[in-house]
């Protein structure tokens, strides 16, 4: 009989090689999916994994591309992982990221025309100010009344989106637009544009940005007293408590830093890859962030590789679709499996697998 | 022209360039899809046009397709990676991709690009749409005459003119034919969603709607009408006949297949040029289901006179004295809409209850 027993302490080891075995998990599983389809297995998987970054037509155009995936990806998961390390759930992100949007959007749009090299940092800040005041409202509805703060972010989410909806039909709307929704183009609006720093790179001030917030939070968690404290309350809480830590600044600062962080990755896509505020202007990278969040371990370094491993089943997935007619569900299965595999191969990070000759049960 | 192509490919072929000539010879041609292509309707349909494509022409053409394609950020890279691969011809079927295929096609003056319902044109980018107001003539008349609660309820998706064209159309040949008629608008925000597409049909039914019409793409609402029982439906974009002869009682096809066809036509002939396209009933671009027997044969037979008569273009579905919502003169007696005003509305008919979100 096989049965697990708790380990005292999570295993380091275990949790730094079960996301490795979650891939090569999803790889076997999903390897015998597309067989079933009737596709080549292993060209499929070459396909996503491969052909993003070393296939001689696509790997040029591709390579870049997944940085510009990755970089909302990870400047939101950083966020989201400091709360969910000390047990603040900011499940909202989604909507931070589109009021992050709006208010740098709208800063820009506002002063359209002009030429000044002010523009961009003024929506830099307005867009960080956004998503940062709209997380504060679960913060303060949490730390005054007590009210659930995953309940209150994530309802959050489709007030935003309706605010989307709404402005991209009437307030940002582009008067040259012809009735339709939408915003004008940052595109043709080179003072507010989040270019490329390095043409051909796909290095944008959102990329950029990624990789501060990464090594801020490490320093942040590794070396700061507040890391410390989020550190604490998230595995001891109690012991927290002891310590002095005080509940409420820690809860506004997860979640306003995961709220101006959302917003930042909001507007720096909204100015650059996306170009323009229209009423689907998200596609759920709030979400998919949480997922990012956790397959990197709530590390830095880890989501930064989680991010981009799941920009490259995107941009794979999609090569896939192109290339081997994959249907499109089947790569959204894929990336299923890839969570679902995680989340099982954790047991093996909690509990010690045993092996008895005598049956308990 | 063609036969120097072949005939270079096979100098290639003997210089064992195989592959590539190979791929040169086919014409490619690729679709980026907004929904899944098993959605039942939009993107089911500009599907049934690359299998048309593909049927036509065999052997000289390859079609390659990616569906569920966000009309963010991401449909500028879908767009890139499909022009990366070879295309040669390109629809993006759905009006968001519209800066993004802009943007792809200056990049890339060689491959021709098409796209669906937008405004903006390039050299090498034609846009395409169908007059989609004219079935839904057809179905207000139908709506009106069988409504017996006299509320019309209306799924509506995002608040664009195609959107409030439709409205309009419907809302006018309904108030035509029963002046007591209602309309019951509910904004679901979204082009496929099967969730809210029903929960937006039983709120309508709900507040008394006995038909309802949609704008959206699922099977959804007509599953929900088929529930509640005695509720009248019509399939968008697709026939959806699944749900005939109740609820479904007839329905706006759209085909492309005719299109799809003479486009990659054009471009394997090198006669491709830039066209902005707006066909309706006339061309065979919407097509309207099968009325089915549920609706009373003198209802049927007028509304396959109005369809007749919108096809053959001597009935314009918006055809004056109308006037605005706000009361203000539109058209006067006798005159019809023109293009500009139809492609940019943003206005209801006067009659309509309601506001167009935000305007």
């Amino acid at each position: 009989m096989i049965h697990l027993e708790k380990r005292p302490q999570p295993s380091k080891f275990w949790a730094g090689l079960t996301p490795v075995l979650a891939v090569i998990a999803t790889m076997i599983a999903g390897g015998f999916m597309f067989w079933m389809l009737g596709k080549a297995p292993l060209e499929a998987i070459r396909t996503i994994f491969w052909d993003p970054l070393f296939h001689e037509t696509f790997g040029p155009y591709s390579r870049p591309q997944l940085l510009v995936k990755a970089a909302p990806l990870i400047l939101i998961a950083v966020g989201l992982s400091l709360g969910f390390r000390a047990g603040i759930w900011n499940i909202g992100a989604e909507g931070q990221y589109i009021m992050g949007a709006i208010c740098g959007a709208g800063v820009g749009l506002a002063f359209y025309p002009s030429e000044s090299i002010l523009i961009f940092p003024a929506m830099v800040l307005a867009g960080a100010l956004g998503g940062w005041a709209w997380a504060m409202i679960p913060g303060l509805l949490k730390v005054r009344f007590g009210t659930n703060e995953i309940l209150v972010s994530l309802m959050l989410v489709y007030v935003a989106e309706n605010l989307l909806a709404s402005v991209s039909q009437g307030l940002l709307k582009n008067p040259e637009g012809m009735g339709f929704p939408g915003s004008r183009n940052f595109r043709d609006f080179p003072a507010a544009y989040n270019t490329e720093l390095i043409s051909g790179t796909g290095m944008h001030w959102g990329v950029a940005a990624a990789f501060v917030a990464v090594i801020f939070a490490y320093v942040l968690l590794t070396r700061h007293m507040l890391g410390f404290q989020v550190r604490l309350t998230g595995e001891a809480p109690r012991a927290a408590r002891f310590a002095g830590v005080n509940p409420t600044r820690l809860i506004l600062f997860c979640l306003g830093t995961s709220g101006a962080l959302a917003g930042l990755a909001g507007l720096f896509e909204v100015s650059g890859p996306s170009g323009q505020v229209t009423i689907d202007f998200n596609s759920g990278y709030g979400f998919t962030a949480i997922i990012v969040a956790f397959l990197g371990r709530l590390h830095p370094i880890g989501i930064l590789l989680a991010g981009l491993l799941m920009a490259l089943t995107y941009i794979g997935g999609e090569l896939a679709q192109l290339m081997l007619g994959l249907p499109g569900a089947a790569i959204q299965m894929f990336q299923g499996m890839l969570m679902f595999f995680l989340l099982a191969m954790d047991v093996l990070s909690h509990y010690r697998i045993r092996f008895n000759k005598t049956a308990t049960a | 022209m063609r036969a120097v192509k072949t005939l270079l490919a096979g100098v290639a072929l003997a210089a064992g360039l195989a592959g590539a000539a190979q791929a040169q010879d086919k014409t490619k041609v690729g679709f980026i899809f907004v929904g899944p292509v098993g959605d039942g309707g939009w993107t089911y349909e500009h599907n049934q046009g690359r299998l048309a494509v593909e049927e036509e022409f065999g052997d000289s053409v390859e079609t390659i397709y990616q569906e569920s394609v966000p009309e963010g950020a991401d449909a500028e890279r879908a767009i890139t990676q499909m022009a990366l691969a070879g295309a040669d011809l390109i629809f993006t079927t759905s009006f968001g991709y519209m800066d993004a295929t802009v943007a792809v096609a200056e990049k890339f003056p060689d491959i021709k690009f098409e796209h669906a319902t937008g405004y903006k044109t390039a050299p090498n980018v034609s846009v395409y749409s169908a007059r989609f107001y004219e079935g839904r003539a057809v179905q207000g008349h139908i709506a009106g005459k069988m409504t017996k609660s006299n509320v019309i309820g209306y799924i509506a998706s995002f608040p664009i003119p195609e959107v409030i064209r439709g409205i309009n159309s419907a809302y006018i040949h309904a108030k035509k034919v029963n002046p007591d008629v209602q309309f019951k608008i509910i904004w679901a925000y979204t082009w496929f969603d099967p969730a809210k597409e029903a929960d937006a049909a039983k709120a309508l039914i709900e507040q008394g709607a006995d038909v309802i019409l949609q704008h959206t793409d699922s099977t959804a609402p007509q599953a929900a009408a088929q529930e509640a029982g005695n509720i009248i439906t019509f399939g968008q974009a697709s026939d959806m006949s699944d749900y005939a002869p109740m609820p479904r009682v007839s329905s706006i096809i759209d085909n492309w297949a005719p299109y799809y066809i003479a486009r990659t036509k054009a471009v394997m002939d090198g006669t491709w040029e830039s066209v902005s396209t707006w066909d309706g009933i006339g061309s065979g671009m919407v097509g309207i289901g099968e009325i089915t027997d549920a609706v009373p044969a003198d209802v049927k037979a007028e509304a396959e006179a109005l369809r007749d008569a919108l096809g053959s273009g001597e009935y314009h579905a918006f055809t004056g004295p109308l006037n605005k919502q706000d009361g203000s003169a539109w058209l006067a007696e006798g005159e019809t809409a023109d293009d500009g005003t139809l492609a940019g509305m943003n206005f209801y008919v006067e009659g309509i209850e309601g506001e167009i979100p935000s305007n």
